[in-house]
């Protein structure tokens, strides 16, 4: 690929070598490496821009707000928002959906209700239901998966019911790497008059991403996995049901007079920004978008398209490897390619691959219930990004038909 | 972390992994303890019989990595017929092996077999899998020394 040249000499580490390899950075689903053109906004931000928003009436905080409010407009058009006040920053996807969990849900789930997600989320859109649902005592029900891991039809169409009050949905797992339809599970949440929360960690990176299109009431994303530094992370809200809530946490700049006895609060988005924020990140966030841009989506799909068209027959091939979600009888997969080495614990597995330079995941992957759904304690994960190459999966490939020998299978 | 992987994956370790001696369950066990790695989901019990201050037998079930497995396999092999002193005293010696709090090679003779595992020391991502069942022992028989 012609292409990869050009993407690499953006991303700096990795053009480095460890244990004297170059590295095949197959964890992208974890956290992608950061360009160039990101880390010299974060360096520009700091060396030059750096007060404290929002506060002073001086130029250099004026510009710091500046900086930040144009990452949150920027956003706001990336995923298409209707009004940047529906744009709160957070740390990450987990905060922006505890979030979510503590003002919406312990305000408005009550004892009795239900709430409804997948079977596939990630612990951080699984965890803060559960506890919603234990504080209140409300039920939490789950949608299971077809056999080819796509969510069960039948399941949408039975468990959310006239009770239910949340529905929370990823849209695209981070294990099995199909995309969901979302539209579809927010649609049939509605019609009961519930609320949508869509996990949006394993999407916005990888495709346009719309959130009136899939018509959510909640969204999340971190930033670090699409380019951005770790610590920064969104909440899109629809703008009557955050306005609505109560503040999540409470102190500085979220408020609007504060007596002895009182406080009331800002306005949207700064109610739900208390503290000073993560202003570099924004900014190095905004970079991410213009670098994302301007590659554009098509393309990036198309690279990781590629990729996964390349190795999953070759992965095929070998008698030891089991996959997971790849079977999709959609046209849905994403570049994330879930396995296992047969009798080889994916932890060995991702030792012996890190000998080789080969950097997977192995684990799992913060979704044990699917893990237990799949019938598994843990697996081994591969995730593209558009920097990757075919001799990356070249190397992969070439590192798995090691594994049993290694541990002394003789095959 | 050694780029020879042959340091880590030993042949010890291979054969303790692929076919673990000792895992089973016992008839009558005294106690059964249960260790994870909430991380990486390494999972093993640990059934002991003591009687009299004596580790009269051991043995486990479980799910894991080669290195958790193996190291829990080799463990009960030491273990058994030991007291309960010498059997938290090699613990002890083992997870500061790892640790690399002990080095002198002289000290940590007695933990023969066990010695193969040495390297791991060496390989911090990997470190909780093989002292799991050393930790998990050491719980269990704190309890029985009190009593």
């Amino acid at each position: 690929m012609s292409d990869a040249q050009e993407f690499l000499k953006d991303f700096p580490l990795l053009q480095h070598k460890i244990n004297g390899q170059k590295i095949a950075y197959l964890d992208n689903g974890a956290t992608t490496q950061k360009p160039e053109q990101m880390i010299q906004t974060l360096c520009g931000y700091y060396g030059g821009c750096n007060a404290n928003p929002h506060r002073g009436a001086y130029a250099l905080s004026i510009k710091a707000t500046d900086i930040y409010e144009n990452a949150r407009a920027r956003v706001q058009k990336f995923i298409n928002a209707a009004r940047p006040e529906e744009i709160i920053f957070t740390k990450n996807a987990t905060e922006a959906l505890n979030l979510v969990a503590y003002s919406y849900g312990l305000t408005n789930i009550k004892a009795g209700d239900e709430i409804v997600i997948t079977i596939s989320e990630h612990h951080s859109n699984l965890v803060p239901w559960q506890f919603v649902a234990k504080t209140k005592g409300a039920t939490l029900k789950y949608i299971y998966l077809e056999k080819d891991g796509n969510l069960s039809e039948h399941d949408i169409e039975t468990k959310i019911t006239d009770k239910t009050k949340l529905v929370a949905v990823t849209q695209v797992s981070n294990v099995l790497g199909l995309v969901n339809d979302v539209r579809r599970v927010v649609d049939k949440a509605h019609s009961v008059g519930a609320v949508a929360v869509v996990d949006g960690s394993q999407s916005v990176a990888h495709m346009k991403v719309d959130v009136q299109a899939i018509d959510a009431d909640f969204f999340a994303f971190s930033g670090h996995k699409m380019l951005s530094p770790m610590g920064i992370g969104v909440l899109y809200g629809k703008y009557d049901l955050l306005d609505a809530m109560p503040p999540f946490l409470r102190g500085g700049d979220m408020i609007e007079y504060v007596e002895e006895q009182n406080t009331t609060y800002a306005e949207l988005p700064a109610k739900f920004e208390a503290g000073t924020q993560n202003v570099g990140g924004a900014a190095g966030l905004t970079a991410a978008i213009d670098y994302l841009e301007k590659l554009t989506f098509p393309r990036i799909e198309a690279i990781e398209k590629d990729l996964v068209d390349y190795a999953l027959p070759q992965l095929r091939e070998l008698p030891f490897i089991e996959l997971y979600g790849c079977d999709s009888t959609r046209d849905n997969k994403t570049g994330i390619i879930t396995f296992n080495v047969k009798d080889v614990h994916p932890h060995d597995v991702s030792t012996i691959l890190d000998a080789e330079g080969v950097n997977i995941r192995a684990g799992h992957h913060c979704a044990q219930p699917l893990m237990k759904c799949l019938g598994q304690n843990a697996t081994c994960r591969a995730s593209f990004y558009f920097y990757n190459t075919r001799e990356d999966v070249d190397r992969w490939i070439a590192a798995l038909k090691k594994v049993r020998g290694v541990l002394g299978y003789a095959d | 972390m050694p780029t020879d992987l042959s340091d880590v994956y030993t042949e010890i370790v291979g054969e303790h992994s692929r076919e673990p001696f000792n895992k089973y369950h016992l008839d009558h066990p005294t106690d059964c303890l249960k260790g994870h790695n909430p991380s990486c989901g390494d999972e093993i019990t640990l059934e002991l019989d003591v009687e009299d201050g004596v580790v009269k037998d051991a043995s486990f079930t479980g799910v894991g990595c080669a290195i958790s497995q193996a190291s829990t396999d080799i463990m009960i092999d030491l273990i058994r017929g030991k007291t309960v002193e010498e059997a938290r005293h090699l613990a002890h010696l083992f997870i500061g092996m790892i640790k690399r709090e002990i080095t002198d090679d002289k000290e940590l003779e007695e933990l023969e077999e066990a010695l193969a595992l040495k390297n791991i020391s060496h390989m911090p991502a990997r470190v909780k899998c093989a002292v799991l069942a050393w930790h998990t022992l050491d719980d269990a028989l704190k309890d029985k020394e009190k009593a």
